[in-house]
């Protein structure tokens, strides 16, 4: 049976999935802490340019995936503003590898993830917080004890969320890192790639349903375990 | 611990105008809503800032904006039981009661946490989650949170408006129990005269923000400048005699016997009555053949004329103790009522509501 599975797919195709499920996974986790900052700091702060980090963080909703592409390669680049820095200094470059398309994806998943935990932190009343300072917590402590375990619903549904935006990136990724097989060729990149050839469209559709299967499942569980937490924090 | 209260707040509709100082024991902020009793305890527990004011006790500085000195909430070391609890209801009851425990100082003696379950009878809940407690259990998991994290000053700001009449019958023993067994100053806001009268040792009558009275309950209660009209009564000391077979409760006090339907106090225990003016009728005869159960004699030691029809009669009932009568000016002519006279005064037996019979408490506070 397992042998039966792995001959189903072809070497170039269990490597694009292999690719886009780590890219995922990194792009996730890896904005985990950068958008849980961004949602509780856009619900609950007031600060100068508050509009502009909203906007900001939402601009790769409403850009054309192509333009967020061409921007990460003009700023992250080897030759960009910063990935020069980061290669001259620190060994790094992302344009044309893995690490670029778990970036690009990140950038493209970021505001559903930020949307959904914002959410979660605007439903979250301040009073409790209040409860909890007058206890003697400090305010990273009454994050840490109160906020984070009522807000973990929306966290784990933002970043499934994520997750399933991550692995069906393309125009962004495309454009940043290229679709070179076995290093930065994702599901959807192969896709692209077997329709461009003769005869490729069996594999375009085993993969097609791969990618179903995956964001189908990924939107399940978000679900199972949204509720199940969303249960512990309403307390009865 | 005496604490000196000296603040100062604007806000669009009024000033709050505070300089007062907080005795040991259970201190009542009593006033109207929007008199700012609220802002005056969120001042303290440093929710807000206020525009100006010093907030400080045997050294430990709270606040004092002259110094620029602000001690953030977390480490001012406050128990506040706030209107609607606030538990976390994420946590169990357990994890709740013990939340601020690991905040509080090292040297910090706190409850123990058996004594004060006890005391407030949650035992049984202790693996529960606050969505599945009803509103009264869920307000005494709130005050048992407050005493365990170690405070030096208890703050509760009407802590039982938000439930029923049955609940707050419930809780109010609990709140005694502390008040007399747990040393630590309690400032607690209210607007019911009732909760005044069985819990403080001290009244503080805010209107307006501006502190109009202070001083024991029985003062404050009776005081005409401080209290609407309605809000007016008495407190009297009371002992429990005996608890009959047809549900009354015989209590004793300096001017005759009290019938009340069935008190919660064991025989021979002291507790405060509150007397509504209004509920008080009076007679110069001794009445008979009335179906009130409960008269007192006394002497008409003052008579106020209200702004309205109505006026205020106070009686010494002996030992200090003193009962204060609403009637009509023309009832008062009627009768040709004078200071010096003998009267009667009949109370309606179901006036006197279960909250406002209270245990004891500092008998020697109340004058």
């Amino acid at each position: 049976m397992g042998s039966d599975w792995a001959n189903w797919l072809g070497p170039a195709e269990w490597a694009a999935v292999r690719l886009s499920i780590r890219v995922s996974l990194w792009a996730t986790l890896a904005s985990l802490p950068p958008g849980i900052l961004a949602a509780y700091a856009l619900a609950r702060w007031t600060f100068p340019g508050k509009q502009l980090l909203n906007a900001v963080v939402h601009l790769p909703l409403i850009l054309p995936p192509v333009v967020t592409g061409y921007l990460l390669l003009v700023v992250l680049g080897r030759r960009g503003y910063v990935g020069q820095v980061l290669d001259d200094w620190f060994g790094i470059v992302l344009s044309f590898r893995w690490t670029g398309a778990a970036v690009a994806a990140a950038v493209m998943a970021f505001p559903l993830m930020v949307r959904a935990i914002r959410l979660a932190v605007e439903a979250v009343d301040p009073k409790i917080e209040e409860a909890a300072s007058t206890l003697g917590a400090s305010k990273p402590w009454v994050f840490l004890t109160v906020t984070l375990p009522l807000i973990l619903p929306g966290v784990i549904a933002g970043a499934i969320l994520a997750f399933a935006k991550a692995i069906g990136e393309f125009g962004a990724t495309i454009t940043f890192v290229s679709n070179i097989p076995g290093q930065t060729q994702t599901i959807p990149s192969a896709i692209h790639a077997f329709l461009q050839v003769p005869g490729g469209q069996e594999a375009a559709s085993r993969l097609v349903i791969i990618a179903i299967v995956i964001a189908t499942a990924a939107l399940i569980l978000s679900e199972v375990i949204a509720r199940r937490v969303a249960r512990v924090v309403a307390g009865t | 611990m005496t604490l000196e209260l000296s603040v100062s707040h604007s806000f669009a509709d009024f000033a709050l105008e505070v300089d007062v100082a907080v005795p040991p024991g259970v201190t009542v902020l009593f006033g109207p809503s929007g008199s700012g009793k609220t802002t005056l305890i969120n001042a303290v527990a440093g929710l807000l800032r206020p525009d100006a004011g010093r907030i400080a006790a045997d050294g430990w500085v709270l606040l004092d904006t002259a110094a620029r000195h602000w001690l953030p909430p977390h480490r001012r070391r406050i128990g506040y039981i706030f209107q609607e609890g606030r538990l976390f209801p994420h946590m169990t009851v357990r994890q709740n009661l013990l939340y601020g425990r690991r905040f509080a100082p090292r040297d910090a003696a706190p409850e123990s946490l058996d004594r004060i379950v006890d005391m407030l009878g949650i035992g049984h809940l202790l693996t529960r989650r606050p969505g599945a407690l009803s509103g009264g259990e869920k307000q005494r998991v709130a005050i048992g949170r407050a005493f365990l994290a170690a405070p030096r000053l208890i703050l509760a700001d009407e802590p039982l408006a938000a439930l029923d009449q049955a609940r707050k019958a419930e809780i109010l023993p609990y709140f005694e129990r502390l008040r007399d067994e747990v040393s630590v100053p309690i400032l607690y806001v209210s607007h019911s005269p009732a909760e005044v009268a069985r819990l403080a040792t001290t009244v503080i009558a805010l209107r307006r923000g501006r502190v109009v009275a202070v001083g024991p309950p029985a003062q404050v209660l009776g005081d005409a400048d401080a209290m609407d009209a309605r809000d007016i009564g008495s407190v009297l000391r009371a002992r429990v005699v005996a608890h009959h077979d047809d549900g009354l409760s015989e209590l004793s006090t300096v001017a005759g016997a009290l019938l009340l339907p069935r008190v919660a106090a064991a025989p021979g225990s002291t507790t405060r009555v509150r007397i509504a003016a209004h509920e008080v009728i009076l007679s110069r005869a001794a009445p008979v053949g009335l179906s009130a159960l409960n008269t007192l004699r006394g002497t008409i030691t003052e008579i106020r004329p209200g702004h309205g029809p109505g006026a205020l009669v106070v009686l010494a009932l002996g030992d200090h103790q003193y009962l204060t009568a609403r009637v009509t000016r023309r009832a008062v002519a009627a009768l040709d009522l004078e200071p010096g006279q003998t009267c009667h005064a009949i109370l309606k037996s179901v006036a006197i509501a279960p909250e406002d019979v209270g245990r004891g408490h500092h008998p020697e506070a109340i004058p």
